[in-house]
């Protein structure tokens, strides 16, 4: 009783975890149970039970219901498909004028509406791509065939590539300084040489449309949200889900209203990306003090000018971790849209890696890594850069950087001129290098895991075996024989110990939608590779960032070596475990791992830096050793923050869980690829998005609540 | 007397959800207590003042009575909830957007208690702000920022960063800033209480040189009295968003209007805020000395010579006539005894 008295919390957890267990014991598996794999599902059988709900018909094998929950909800991706196509075909149809037949036609307001939106994005990304590439659907666009026909010297060449490449390093030492000109200059020559020049324009294209999309509609909304209560309690619920949804789930449904290629991708990129910006919009724009704004007022300022001179200056910080997120999304985006025909980088690195062309696949997966990082350094530069107003300069020096450009256009002309005349007979190089005939390293790579594959082959076997029957299977077992009734117990009563009866609802609600989806199995299987992959990386990011943080130095170099592998593209991933552990579940629990350490470590020495420094003096007076300083002072105090670390970590593990359908997992990413080739799967593939978003959530909601009463417990705010 | 400057009738200022309501329910006689319960914040009460050209109205009051509350209603940086203000004969809650932007920019300047400088901009380019808000061009705003930058003694640092600057420092910019446009209206919302003592005292000379100087109209809000004391001509006193008493600093120390002005004026070192004239008796023996006093001259100024004689010493106006007398033994009695037993 003292005891109980003492700790009631940790009596009440242990009840809790009494309640789980023996519910777990006292539910048998079915006899008739197995974890149906693969089509399976899709055969009729006798043995089903059915229902009808909204004029679709449900089938599922009915268990005890404390075992499974019958799919109550199985006809919601049914009714979301036919919703969309609906909405796309039939709904609100409306008169438009035709230009081509020149007449007035009738369509469905969303397809025109689509259609619209879809030669809008086309014009753009063609009208960067054929600058940078040479074509001629912009001039059409704005003339016609016929004229183009006519007038062949219209079209355009494209810029040759010394062109881009010194004026990428110009924009950079404009931007900058002569590091980053250098980078830039080497990163174009690097592509150009290895033969990926084509692809990387195209990729590049893409990104210069879908990023600056992204950010001034996330910026807009964000400052819409920040001016009107209304409109953030709207957007609230969307951008948590928003932040969750792997963001291959948001494909499907896009295929259906914008069909395939770039334009798609870019509309289903800013999707993605404009969630994180608009959040931290809020986020900066809330954290101006007061007086700032008042002293723009008081300056003058109208509201246009105190907007855009006072608040979002001000609030650049945040705003700049937009924009990185912005980049980072969309190059990542870059990738996964390939599989609705976005071209470019992506697309050879999908299809590098589905020939299990391990060298190809990190030729192009590095190619999107450095441009990447280059341009979130550029964005970073721009928006740090200053004025200078009392140089008092000459002509030459203040215009040295456009008279440079014009220089190396001449130049970079001459040299295609030339280039013409030297290699006559096979392809102009000093205009472009053709894909295939650059320097290539894959057959070096590729060698290179044959070689590892024979050399090591054992040892990686052996480990392989071993970590999936020894800890994998029995881990997933386990996850699967937990009854639904006891899952549902476990998670609601976690909810209620940590955050009451509010969070108990809404962590209750998120569960019983995915119990009630036809998926609990699949979850389960996502949710425990996520567990596997969180718990591995949280206790390699722990340990990494406290040994880091212990050095200034190692702290910071640490931090940026994760900014830099925060920006590639999560795909990029999957190309060394591939190397190392062919196609496996390990292999995707590993990249996993990888991915997920990031937010880990980098939390972790965030958590610890932000302990104030007179607590460590403090402590230090009163005689207390390294070790005994960081138990007893810096963890307590850090912990609200790497907890914040564990969130993002789940964050992260759960989207690489659902990229590693890719390579093969049984668990609800598979379904959303599979959705992806499935006319009808639009309904599916968002509603398994849905899922994984909830999961996401679930752990989001039990965090953050904990989170906040520990701060306020501890006082930091 | 030409019009007054600023010139402000029953201005009530209440936080809350239905404070119009509730302000005309009451008539004009607002209890903070029974607004509370209500769920209304009174911050300012029935406000009623004048200051008038090139005049320095210092407010003074607790930690929450309402000062920077009243200082923004003024400078409309909110919305009165009830009464009239008028600058310079504008009716200022009448005028639109576009007249308040431009009276701003061109009639008002303030200095903020926490500096408020924009993080992303230099020096030389935070002082340049309202004169670029204006639409002046860049090279024009520059070069008379750079004026500005050397009048408050910043040479040398117009490029820094806010961040890169000392407190004293910053504040000499948000001082600057609001100087840029060449207001006649200045507000100060406590410019020096973030400075420690020595750099205070530069800056309280500095700022009376200027103003020396520039002859604005001033409304400076500060907590310490002896602050109030060495740049007032006027002392407001706010007490729960009521001004307890406006009057100049001689007359709140002799004649407290209220027991809550006497509590706060109590440990005032009168010495240094009494003039002659307010302690002489203006009746005139034959039996003074050789010495003679200036009527307006403050007491601490010449309590040492005065204490040097033995006979009452002469006061003199302007044109050196003698207007009455003083006894030292009431210097004495002003300076050491008077402050517990006020008459
Ligand atoms: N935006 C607001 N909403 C609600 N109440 C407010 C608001 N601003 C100020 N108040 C309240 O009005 C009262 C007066 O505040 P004000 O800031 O004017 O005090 P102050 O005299 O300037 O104090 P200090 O010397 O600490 O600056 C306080 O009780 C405060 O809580
Ligand atoms: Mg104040």
């Amino acid at each position: 009783m003292e005891l109980i008295k003492k700790y009631p919390k940790l009596f009440q957890w242990l009840f809790l975890l009494i309640v789980f267990f023996a519910l777990c014991f006292a539910i048998d598996v079915p006899e008739t149970y197995k974890f149906i794999r693969g089509q399976a599902e899709f055969v009729k059988d006798p043995n089903q039970s059915s229902f009808v709900f909204l004029g679709k018909e449900v089938r599922y094998y009915a268990f005890d219901v404390f075992w499974r929950l019958p799919p109550l909800l199985g006809w919601l991706p049914i009714w979301i498909n036919d919703s969309l196509f609906f909405l796309m075909n039939e709904w609100m149809p409306i008169e438009f004028w035709n230009e081509d037949t020149q007449e007035y036609r009738t369509r469905p307001l969303v397809l025109q509406i689509s259609r619209n939106l879809t030669a809008f994005m086309t014009f753009l990304i063609e009208l960067i791509r054929e600058i940078l590439l040479g074509g001629l659907e912009t001039i059409v666009a704005f003339t016609s065939w016929d004229w183009i026909d006519k007038n062949p010297w219209a079209e355009l060449p494209g810029l040759p590539w010394t062109i881009v490449a010194a004026g990428s390093a110009i924009l950079a030492y404009k931007l900058s300084g002569k590091g980053l000109a250098l980078f830039a200059g080497l990163v174009m020559v690097y592509i150009s040489i290895f033969g990926q020049w084509k692809p990387s324009m195209q990729t590049l294209s893409f990104i210069l449309v879908a990023a600056p999309l992204s950010f001034i509609f996330g910026l807009g909304l964000g400052i819409a949200a920040f001016k009107s209560k209304r409109v953030e309690k709207a957007l609230y619920p969307i951008l948590l889900v928003m932040q969750t949804m792997p963001q291959y789930a948001v494909l499907v449904p896009a295929l259906v209203l914008f069909g395939v290629g770039d334009h798609a991708a870019v509309i289903i990129t800013m999707v993605v990306a404009v969630p994180p910006m608009i959040l931290l919009t809020i986020l900066g724009l809330r954290a101006i003090p007061p007086e700032v704004i008042e002293a723009g007022r008081m300056s003058g300022c109208n509201n246009w000018q105190l907007m855009f001179k006072v608040l979002i200056p001000t609030a650049r910080r945040d705003i700049l971790i937009g924009v990185n997120q912005v980049i980072m999304v969309c190059f990542s985006m870059a990738v996964i849209s390939a599989f609705i025909g976005a071209k470019g980088l992506g697309f050879n690195l999908l299809l590098a890696l589905n020939q299990l062309n391990i060298g190809l696949a990190l030729e192009a997966g590095l190619c999107i890594s450095l441009i990447a990082i280059l341009l979130d350094k550029m964005s970073l530069a721009w928006a740090n850069k200053q004025t200078d107003y009392f140089g008092n300069l000459t002509f030459y020096q203040r215009n040295k950087n456009i008279l440079f450009f014009v220089a190396t256009v001449i130049i970079g002309i001459v040299l295609a001129y030339v280039g013409t005349f030297l290699f006559k007979d096979s392809y102009n190089y000093l205009f472009e290098v053709p894909h295939n005939k650059g320097i290539s390293t894959a057959d070096f790579w590729n060698k290179g895991v044959d070689w590892i594959f024979d050399t090591f082959f054992v040892y990686i076997k052996a480990f392989n075996t071993w970590l999936i029957q020894d800890v994998l299977q029995p881990m997933r077992a386990l996850y699967l024989r937990m009854p639904a009734v006891a899952t549902l117990v476990l998670v609601v009563g976690a909810g209620y110990l940590i955050g009451g009866i509010r969070s108990a609802l809404v962590v209750c609600g998120l569960t019983l939608f995915i119990a009630f989806s036809p998926w609990w199995d699949r979850a389960l299987v996502t949710a425990y590779m996520a567990t596997f992959g969180v718990i591995v990386s949280c206790i390699i990011g722990f340990t990494v960032g406290t040994l880091c943080f212990q050095n200034k130095h190692s702290a910071s170099f640490m931090l940026g070596v994760c900014d830099i592998f925060q920006t590639f593209p999560s795909f990029v991933y999957l190309i060394p475990v591939m190397m190392l552990f062919g196609i496996t579940d390990t292999s995707v629990l590993i990249a996993v791992i990888v991915y997920a350490t990031i937010p880990a470590t980098r939390y972790t020495i965030e958590g610890l830096r932000s302990v104030p420094v007179g607590l460590h003096d403090a402590a230090t007076m009163s005689g207390v050793n390294k070790f005994q300083r960081l138990t007893k002072i810096e963890f307590p105090l850090a912990f609200p923050h790497m907890m914040l670390g564990l969130n993002q970590t789940i964050v992260f593990a759960l989207f690489m869980v659902i990229i590693g359908a890719f390579i093969g997992t049984e668990d609800l990413g598979q379904y959303i690829l599979k959705a992806l080739s499935d006319k009808k799967g639009a309904g599916i593939g968002f509603t398994l998005g849905i899922c994984v978003a909830f999961i996401g959530l679930i752990f989001d909601n039990l965090i953050r609540t904990w989170v906040e009463k520990r701060k306020k417990h501890l006082g930091i705010n | 007397m030409s019009e007054p400057v600023i010139k402000c009738e029953a201005v009530y200022k209440i936080f809350g959800e239905n404070a119009k309501k509730m302000l005309q329910d009451s008539n004009g006689n607002v209890d903070a207590k029974t607004f509370q319960e209500n769920g209304c914040i009174v911050g300012v009460n029935n406000a009623s003042f004048e200051v008038s050209k090139g005049e320095m109205l210092v407010v003074m009051g607790l930690s929450g009575s309402g000062k920077s509350t009243l200082l923004r209603c003024i400078s409309r940086l909110t919305d009165a909830t009830g009464g009239k203000i008028f600058i310079e004969g504008q009716d200022l809650l009448q005028l639109n957007n576009k007249e308040l932007i431009e009276l701003r920019r061109n009639k008002m300047g303030m200095v903020f208690q926490s500096f408020a400088l924009l993080p992303h901009k230099t020096v030389v380019e935070n002082i340049a702000f309202p004169l670029q808000i204006k639409g002046i061009k860049t090279e024009d705003s520059i070069n008379k920022a750079m004026d500005m930058v050397k009048l408050v003694g910043l040479d040398g640092r117009e490029n820094y960063f806010p961040r890169e600057l000392s407190g004293g420092q910053q504040q000499r910019v948000g001082i600057a800033r609001s100087l840029a446009v060449e207001p006649d209206i200045w507000f100060l919302d406590e410019p020096f209480s973030a400075l420690d003592p020595l750099i205070r005292k530069e800056m309280q000379d500095e700022f009376l040189r200027l103003q020396d100087k520039l002859q604005k109209t001033i409304m400076f809000i500060t907590h310490d009295f002896d602050e109030a004391l060495k740049l007032a001509d006027r002392i407001a006193i706010m007490k729960d968003g009521i001004i307890e008493q406006l009057d100049t600093p001689a007359n709140i120390v002799l004649n407290p209007a209220t027991e809550y002005v006497r509590k706060f004026t109590e440990e005032v070192p009168r010495e240094k805020v009494l003039l002659i004239e307010d302690v002489m008796e203006s009746s005139t023996t034959d039996n003074l000395g050789d010495l003679k006093v200036l009527k307006d001259e403050i007491i601490e100024n010449v309590a040492e010579k005065i204490l040097t004689q033995e006979k009452s010493v002469a006061v003199i106006d302007n044109n050196n006539k003698i207007v009455g007398s003083i006894n030292p033994t009431k210097i004495i009695n002003t300076v050491f005894g008077g402050r517990k037993n006020n008459n």
